[in-house]
């Protein structure tokens, strides 16, 4: 066999339990999609070209209410910016000359799940085990989401209500384990819980819509957590 | 609403996602040196989820209460290390109990 094929069918491998797992929170994503009038082809499109539950989240729910196109870019600019993140961190896990092309296709591929097999992989990452790994879990969570367009309509209720909390246990489960780690991001999850909470129901600001608040809250509470408690200058990307 | 408003919107969504992927493969030669930097792109994750997370989460129910206990017992199974799949799971199955 030779190494590429090997790469490929290991990327096919450890994407597999990724996509089963992209498949459901796409499917709750799907119904929020629907709601800003997606149509499931749209919502498969934005999903394979975009990759990115936060980012499409915030999305939709700024398209449902007509926002300004410079809302969006604001918001998915702030939401995503932890791919930045990672993609700074991959840059040091190609091997060297590697083609540029490559190496773009392969920061393309990043998100939270395929990032971290990606960062696991022993010694330099091959980009066919990229590659493979981010297109089948891509592909899982592209028809999730249409799925979840087309057949949440078609679910009782509550059975919709009670699916739409997987996204935000999914969030939850990205949070929670770093704020256990690092007393730091517990303060500063804590004091988001707080203002965020506060910004729904205070006058003025609780006009806005949830996509403002996330932004605006995000670059607030980032800054004032980075401005009290930086972090240790040997802190090492964001594996 | 008219579709090609929803296009646009798609297509922005898209180029700035893939964007912010690209952009520092292409820039970053090393390691950001600048420490405020760095501690704000290290924070902005945690802050942005937990800002969506809440009180979304809670106002998603018809009434406080499923979405709110869903939040609690989800953030608990999350602080025992239960993956991605398993804490959505519980968070789905707590409301679906509740309403």
């Amino acid at each position: 066999m030779t190494e590429r094929r090997k790469n490929i069918l290991h990327g096919l491998r450890d994407g597999f339990p990724i996509a089963m797992g992209y498949l459901a929170v796409a499917f709750s994503l799907g119904i929020i999609a629907a709601k800003a009038g997606l149509t499931a082809s749209q919502g498969f499109l934005t999903s394979f070209f975009t990759r990115a539950s936060a980012g499409e989240y915030g999305t939709y729910t700024l398209v449902a209410v007509q926002a300004a196109y410079a809302e969006v870019i604001v918001m998915c600019l702030v939401v995503n910016l932890r791919y930045m993140l990672m993609s700074a961190a991959l840059s040091q896990k190609i091997a060297p000359g590697t083609p540029w092309i490559k190496r773009i296709l392969m920061s393309c591929c990043v998100t939270d799940e395929v990032f971290g097999i990606s960062i696991a992989h022993p010694g330099y990452t091959p980009p066919a085990y990229m590659y493979s790994a981010a297109l089948i879990s891509t592909l899982f969570w592209a028809t999730g989401c249409a799925i979840g367009i087309t057949a949440g309509s078609l679910l009782p209720q509550h059975i919709v209500t009670a699916l739409s909390m997987s996204l935000y246990g999914m969030f939850i489960a990205v949070f929670i384990p770093p704020a256990r780690r690092d007393r730091n991001v517990l303060f500063a999850v804590i004091a988001s819980f707080v203002l965020s909470g506060l910004c729904a129901v205070a006058p003025v600001v609780s006009q806005w819509s949830s996509g403002m608040r996330t932004v605006v809250l995000t670059i607030l509470i980032s800054a004032v957590a980075a401005w009290l408690r930086p972090i240790r200058t040997d802190y090492n990307g964001a594996a | 609403m008219e579709q090609h408003r929803i296009l646009i919107y798609i297509l922005l969504a898209i180029v700035v996602t893939n964007l912010i992927r690209v952009t520092p493969m292409v820039l970053i030669k090393g390691q950001i040196s600048n420490r405020f930097v760095r501690s704000f792109l290290y924070y902005v994750p945690y802050v942005t989820l937990a800002v969506m997370t809440f009180p979304d989460m809670v106002l998603a129910t018809p009434t406080p209460w499923p979405g709110l206990i869903a939040l609690l017992i989800g953030m608990v199974a999350a602080w025992f290390r239960l993956g991605l799949f398993p804490v959505a799971a519980i968070c789905c199955v707590i409301v679906f109990l509740m309403i």
